[in-house]
């Protein structure tokens, strides 16, 4: 057998970084920030991301914070959550370069408060003005495929649709949608962001060849979340391997594993 | 033995309470004018051991246990009325997630609710009665300490006055003085806390209420002047006190509304915030130095949990006790 997930040719490649593991984990709602450090170590994650809107306040003034953050050895990807206009998400993802010293920025514009959806008028507008400012932008969209070629044409080099509303925990909604994201864009690497409520959520998403999964609630809500965050990185890793692998393809009627002619004793 | 302890919001002056009442000769520093006018002062209230352990470790628990025995016994100035934890229909999930987590509660229906809080009749379908969980006005609490303090022969009291200008010498010394300390507890972090007071007549809660919300939880919770009710608390990995933001304003007003409407015409008495010591692990910590020990990290459980700290911290300066729980 080839240990085809774990071959070193097969990092995820975003933005020129090469990563091993295909989880991104959030960083806000965790019971304390002892428990995020290690529900991150036992995810294996390399990306966590961070928001900065609401905990910067007048002064900057959320170092604290940040500098946990910092020391738990992982790349930062900060993001511009409950940002709702192009103007506020710009102004944030400024701020985010200057605190975390990256050019990352997972771009959020918020456009509904119920479903969280983004404004995906504003978040390519938003795109594109910081891709051209250098930034390196991991857009929260849709599944929807004319955003996404908006997305690349206004610089973007990853495309990372919902899974289902953020926090909602209901996995893969579209499931239809999806596939035919990932068949439209073969090159784009592809992250499930929000949604994901259970491993088997991240699995499925690896098993349909996306490249990444970010989620948050799933690990910080569960009721014990450095073991809910190990399973996320068994699953992502099963999903992973799964799809290499090339699962079978579903059929209609039943196929026996072993041959019915010709059994003895059958009548 | 003479004992200096510094700072008196609630981790100083329980824990010189609690000194005091065992015989040792206390000074207490504070620089502001007077008792509990530092984050204690913004504090809910809410002794409500088994409503934390939502998000908090057993050790919070625990400790909290002897919260009650202390506000309810010891200096009477809580109310056992229990506490209600309800949520709007929707985030119904969020109730049910919030009783997987704890425990000593009682499952209500919308009829139930109404019968506990007769002004909540209607309004939720589903909550959770903590009945053994109690409240107190924080304010009338720091005053009742400080008044109890300036009482007792073995006590002096030194407000407006830094710890630096202390005179004598002393056995040990109880820091207390919260994220002020933070030069010498440097693993220290500030989470900041916002709130308001609402005044009104058309709503009657007798006990603390607790609204889920994935994005604005809420706590209401019956101040001592019966018309009065203090709406909190933000919750920002922020280290800015006394910033008052309108988010955090409009979002405690937005979720004091849907609990309900009637606070809509309430006058806004005040509102106030500041920082919460807190450690990585958001529990509290007992730090000794030769003969210096640290109470902090409170958090937000000052109220909580300072009975339990003090007692074990006159047991760490009296006896040289160790609770490794707290002292790692």
């Amino acid at each position: 057998m080839k240990d085809v997930a774990r071959a070193p040719d097969d990092a995820l490649e975003v933005y020129g970084t090469k990563l091993a593991s295909r989880l991104f984990v959030g960083t806000s709602m965790y019971d304390s920030p002892a428990i995020l450090a290690d529900a991150v170590k036992a995810s294996a994650c390399e990306v966590v991301t961070v928001s900065l809107r609401r905990e910067a306040g007048g002064s900057r003034a959320g170092s604290s914070f940040w500098d946990l953050i910092k020391s738990m050895n992982v790349r930062v990807l900060p993001n511009t959550a409950g940002c709702k206009t192009v103007k506020e998400a710009v102004t944030t993802a400024q701020m985010a370069r200057e605190v975390f010293d990256t050019a990352w920025i997972k771009l959020e514009v918020i456009g509904e408060d119920d479903t969280l959806q983004p404004d995906v008028f504003g978040l390519v507008e938003a795109a594109r003005i910081l891709s051209e400012d250098g930034f390196e932008v991991f857009p929260y969209t849709t599944e929807d495929l004319v955003v996404a070629e908006k997305l690349l044409g206004a610089g973007c080099k990853v495309l990372m649709p919902w899974g289902a509303p953020i926090g909602s925990g209901r996995g893969l909604n579209n499931v239809f949608g999806l596939k035919a994201m990932r068949a439209h864009f073969p090159g784009v690497p592809l992250v499930v962001d929000a949604g994901i409520g259970a491993p088997s959520h991240a699995a499925q998403a690896l098993e349909m060849g996306y490249d990444a999964v970010l989620l948050n609630t799933a690990i910080a809500k569960a009721g014990d979340a450095v073991a809910m965050a190990h399973a996320f990185k068994l699953a992502v890793a099963a999903g992973r391997e799964a799809y290499l692998a090339t699962p079978m393809e579903p059929r209609d009627m039943a196929a026996p594993s072993t041959p019915v002619f010709g059994v003895a004793f059958q009548q | 033995m003479h004992v200096q302890v510094i700072g008196a919001g609630i981790a100083g002056l329980t824990a010189a309470f609690e000194l005091a009442r065992r015989g040792v000769e206390v000074s207490l520093y504070e620089r502001k004018p007077g008792p509990g006018l530092g984050c204690s002062f913004y504090a809910g209230g809410m002794i409500a051991p088994w409503c934390e352990r939502e998000a908090a470790e057993p050790i919070v628990t625990q400790l909290g246990l002897e919260a009650l025995d202390f506000w309810t016994k010891t200096l009477p100035v809580a109310t056992i009325k229990g506490s209600l934890v309800v949520a709007p229909p929707r985030d119904r999930s969020d109730v049910v997630s919030f009783s997987k987590r704890t425990s000593e509660f009682e499952e209500c229906d919308s009829r139930r609710i109404g019968e506990i809080e007769p002004d909540l009749a209607d309004r939720f379908p589903y909550g959770l009665y903590f009945p053994k969980e109690a409240h107190l006005e924080p304010r009338d609490a720091t005053g009742a300490l400080g008044k109890a303090l300036g009482e007792m022969p073995n006590v002096a009291l030194h407000y407006s006055t830094d710890a630096s200008d202390a005179k004598g010498a002393f056995d040990f010394t109880i820091d207390c003085r919260g994220f002020a300390a933070k030069p010498v507890l440097p693993d220290l972090r500030g989470v900041k806390g916002e709130m308001l007071v609402l005044r009104t007549k058309d709503v009657v809660l007798s006990r603390p209420i607790r609204m889920l919300h994935p994005r604005r939880p809420v706590y209401i919770v019956p101040r001592t002047d019966p018309h009065e009710y203090m709406i909190g608390a933000s919750m920002v990995e922020n280290e800015e006190p006394g910033r008052i933001t309108a988010r955090a304003m409009m979002e405690l007003l937005g979720s004091a509304y849907t609990v309900h409407p009637g606070f809509a015409e309430a006058e806004i008495v005040e509102i106030g915030g500041d920082v919460r010591p807190t450690y990585p692990d958001n529990l509290p910590r007992l730090t000794l130095r030769e003969k210096t020990l640290a109470i902090n990290g409170l958090y937000r459980h000052g109220f909580l949990l300072s009975p339990a700290l003090a007692s074990r911290a006159a047991d760490v300066v009296m006896k040289g006790a160790h609770f490794p729980e707290l002292m790692h």
